[in-house]
């Protein structure tokens, strides 16, 4: 019974071992990723950023059709040069770095839809927006995994200097000038995992997978490592579950494991043992010695 | 001044009073491309036709933009398929404010049902193209009366080509082994299709193109290909084509090439016009399951 629910969907359809191991590349890639987003109060401009790749994806598209190496490129493209520009405008001028990124997804993203609908038709720009991660084939996966392994190989490299700048950057500037490169080694990161992740959730949901685990990494340890742990791990449940849930319910896979990891927040929001809310009404006794 | 007052009268008067042999085009406005097609094999010369849904554009999920209410409120004459295709057009024609006649191409057709709805589609069989013309006929007529008989001529001769094109589908289905006259394919737009020629199509998702299919509906969808060894998989020009090959690459089943259903190719395309899509279809579907 409970085999036939949990286990029997992956053992019989190959499409949904795919799609479990794409989500677990993802799951290894991108919530670190989204630890550190929310660790320097960032988790916004990774929305942000999913949205500024997509006209690039869609020059790709456009070019090549649901070609994966062309709108992969583009979106990598498209995602850079919003964020060095953003950057540089809020570093050459007096204007914040929110409202200049604000300001450049915006563009971008409208620029995107304009671009998509000029081949004419509607369907398409959904499947750019919303992936398919029942449609993973051997490159997908391939491209997927790539991005994965690279995301873990620079996040160990840069971790030092990074963790240090969410903590004290004006410390990691007198000891190091290792601060700007990492900033920007980690930038490229977010755009890696989000053109990652638009291929199985498309742009509108890639940062749910980024996002939601780091949340709720948050109220489980106060430890980097620990948050983590969490993170990765609850992203693999929230795809596991989600894609069971499609399987036993008819919700489509991409929303069913975003749906699924917004379930494990609420609970973690409620019942964490960091600052939930429980937590905080029922403190339990004071240690006593 | 008075002078050129009167000059201008005397010119509108002449206009007005010419004979019509330099006919200006009635404009015309047909909802989605494979209509335009039939219009513009029935008026010929005598009518401009536009299209609201251009070549290879969904019908079903299409989006208005203000150039269409232009169009219509432009256009003598509003062609649509009628059956619930395009769900998006009656508002349209409301906030255009157009005078136009509305045609409905599919009266007199006895409409398929799928589930509580009329399948759209009808354009799919060989009969029904038939009525298609008949009523396009009719109702250029009754907006063009002094054309009636280019249009009578037209629509017979149009009507000739469409019986030779039935037999030839006909002649190709015969030459399909019996047990092998079932596919797959993305959007079941082909009913009245299968109806007409006895090749069962089987669909991986719903009437209309507008839901995103589950893990479920694809587990179900393969399971079934296996279960009913379905020889083919055919790929249509406006679903995730993505999908398609990966239940292909899972059951063993071949990718027949896509079918053409709700739009006409862009003219240097497969199907530029009915004929060419139901000679294409006819093809892919006899090569992919004829061995």
């Amino acid at each position: 019974m409970i085999f036939d629910a949990l286990i029997a969907p992956f053992t019989e359809f190959e499409f949904m071992r795919r799609a479990l191991a794409g989500v677990i590349a993802l799951a290894l890639g991108g919530a670190p990723i989204g630890v550190f987003l929310m660790l320097r109060r960032m988790s916004l401009v990774g929305d942000a950023m999913a949205h500024a790749i997509l006209p690039g994806a869609a020059i790709g598209f456009l070019l090549s059709g649901l070609n994966l190496f062309a709108m992969t490129f583009g979106g990598l493209i498209a995602g850079f040069t919003v964020a060095l520009l953003a950057g540089v405008v809020a570093r050459a001028t007096e204007i914040k770095e929110d409202a200049s990124l604000a300001a450049f997804y915006l563009v971008s993203l409208a620029l995107g839809v304009t671009i998509v609908s000029m081949r004419g038709t509607n369907i398409d720009l959904l499947h750019v927006l919303f992936g398919n991660i029942l449609a993973m084939d051997d490159q997908t996966l391939l491209v997927i995994a790539f991005n994965a392994t690279l995301t873990l190989l620079v996040l160990a490299v840069i971790w030092r200097p990074l963790v240090i700048e969410c903590v004290d950057p004006l410390f990691l500037r007198t000891v190091s000038r290792a601060g700007a490169p990492a900033h920007l080694a980690f930038l490229a990161l977010v755009v890696v995992n989000l053109v990652n992740g638009f291929h199985a959730l498309g742009t509108l949901l890639a940062v749910g997978l980024m996002v939601l685990p780091a949340g709720i990494a948050r109220f489980w340890s106060r430890d980097i490592t620990g948050m983590m742990m969490i993170a990765v791990a609850s992203a693999m449940l929230s795809g596991y579950l989600g894609l069971v849930l499609s399987f036993q319910t008819k919700v489509p896979s991409g929303p069913a494991i975003i749906l699924v990891a917004a379930g494990l927040y609420v609970v973690s929001v409620l019942f964490g043992s960091v600052s939930g809310l429980v937590r905080q009404l029922f403190p339990g006794r004071h240690l006593e010695a | 001044m008075r002078l050129r007052g009167i000059l201008v009268f005397a010119v509108l008067m002449l206009l007005g009073a010419w004979p019509a042999r330099a006919q200006v085009p009635v404009p015309v406005v047909a909802s989605f491309s494979i209509l335009g097609d039939f219009v513009r094999n029935v008026g010929g010369e005598r009518v401009a036709v536009t299209t609201l849904v251009g070549a290879n554009s969904d019908v079903h999920v299409y989006t208005p933009s203000p150039a269409d209410a232009k169009k219509i409120s432009d256009a003598k004459l509003l062609i649509i398929n009628g059956l619930g295709l395009e769900g998006w057009l009656p508002r349209l024609v409301q906030s255009s404010g157009g005078k136009a006649a509305v045609v409905t191409a599919t009266a007199g057709i006895t409409p398929r049902r799928l589930g509580s709805e009329a399948d759209p589609h009808a354009w799919q069989s060989a009969d029904n193209a038939r009525i298609y013309v008949g009523n396009i006929r009719d109702g250029l007529i009754a907006a063009d009366p002094a054309g009636a008989d280019a249009y009578r001529t037209n629509a017979s001769a149009y009507l000739a080509k469409l019986d030779a094109l039935d037999r030839e589908v006909q002649g190709a289905v015969a030459r399909i082994p019996e047990g092998r006259r079932k596919v797959i394919s993305t959007h079941d737009a082909f009913g009245y299709f299968a109806a007409a020629t006895g090749i069962a199509f089987i669909a991986p998702q719903g009437v209309s193109t507008e839901s995103e299919p589950s893990a479920r509906d694809i587990a179900a969808i393969i399971t079934q290909i296996k279960a009913a060894k379905i020889p083919a998989v055919f790929l249509e020009n406006i679903t995730d084509p993505r999908l398609m090959r990966r239940i292909a690459a899972e059951t063993g089943a071949s990718i027949g090439g896509t079918l053409y259903s709700d739009s006409l190719t862009a003219e240097n395309g497969d199907a530029p016009t009915y004929i060419d899509l139901v000679r294409h279809n006819i093809k892919a579907l006899t090569s992919a399951l004829a061995n």
